[in-house]
């Protein structure tokens, strides 16, 4: 396997970030060899999770990097804040539940989209990361 | 970003074409409600054939655009949704898009015309050979 593609590391500020992210997350995974449904996913989830930090934490930070080892491919995203975290983890993750009147499929809809999701989060600093895995 | 709003006797037409932020979505939303009632249209055509992502922010602003133009009185059919679209939004929740489907515009035209002239409305039916 040849060289890993560079991180991409975008400040997610504004409602603008959240369509770049989606773009570069997109670009990335189509350029490791992943087909268009996972192009989606991926895409779809960095949305998900770059709006969040819009709406609760102001601002933050979104790396997208090639993760791949061997013949596996692996595009992994890590998305970063300095908000007021997340209370409740395990309601958050509920299907339904949703602080800002939106239709709660945000976090448990983000991690059915990918084959990793973690997630750490305390005031002034929640990560969560995400990645796609391609078997190869 | 501003998505441009046909008319077609008293069908409204519209084709989004570019990646929205949540701004140009809820801007949109507005133009178009705003539209529909200023011309009391009769049916609604969004054509979404160019969105490669909806995540539950934009499958909201749809289904709630959708709901608000049947308030008002209209028929509503969204078309074109990309089948990797499809596929995103039934993996993150059942339930995230509820309007009325078709494949394409031509499709959407059909169900929206089928549906006027049962309502009976002779206001576009007079337009018609039914």
């Amino acid at each position: 396997m040849s060289e890993h593609f560079a991180t991409e590391r975008l400040p997610i500020r504004s409602m603008l970030d959240i369509v770049t992210a989606r773009h570069a997350a997109r670009e990335l995974c189509e350029r490791l060899g992943f087909g268009k449904a996972d192009q989606t996913r991926i895409a779809t989830a960095v949305s998900e999770l770059a709006r969040n930090v819009i709406q609760y934490a102001g601002e933050g930070q979104c790396s997208i990097a090639d993760d791949s080892q061997g013949t596996h491919r692996c595009i992994r995203v890590c998305i970063e804040d300095h908000g007021p975290g997340i209370p409740d983890l395990e309601q958050a993750l509920c299907d339904g539940y949703s602080t800002s009147g939106g239709l709660g499929a945000g976090l448990p809809g983000t991690r059915r989209l990918v084959d990793e999701f973690e997630i750490q989060s305390a005031p002034g600093a929640t990560r969560i990361t995400i990645a796609l895995i391609k078997r190869g | 970003m501003r998505i441009p709003i046909l008319e077609l006797e008293r069908i409204v037409l519209v084709s989004i074409q570019v990646d929205l932020t949540d701004n140009d979505a809820m801007q949109f939303q507005s133009d178009l409600v705003e539209r529909v009632a200023k011309i009391e249209a009769l049916g609604v055509a969004i054509d979404i054939t160019a969105l490669d992502v909806v995540d539950s922010y934009m499958a909201r602003v749809i289904n709630d655009t959708a709901n608000m133009v049947r308030l008002l009185g209209a028929e509503v059919v969204i078309c074109g949704i990309q089948p990797f679209v499809a596929l995103t939004l039934i993996e993150m929740g059942r339930g995230l898009l509820g309007a009325d489907c078709a494949f394409n515009l031509a499709q959407a035209l059909e169900i929206l015309k089928r549906r006027i002239a049962k309502r009976g409305d002779t206001r576009f039916i007079e337009d018609e050979d039914v």
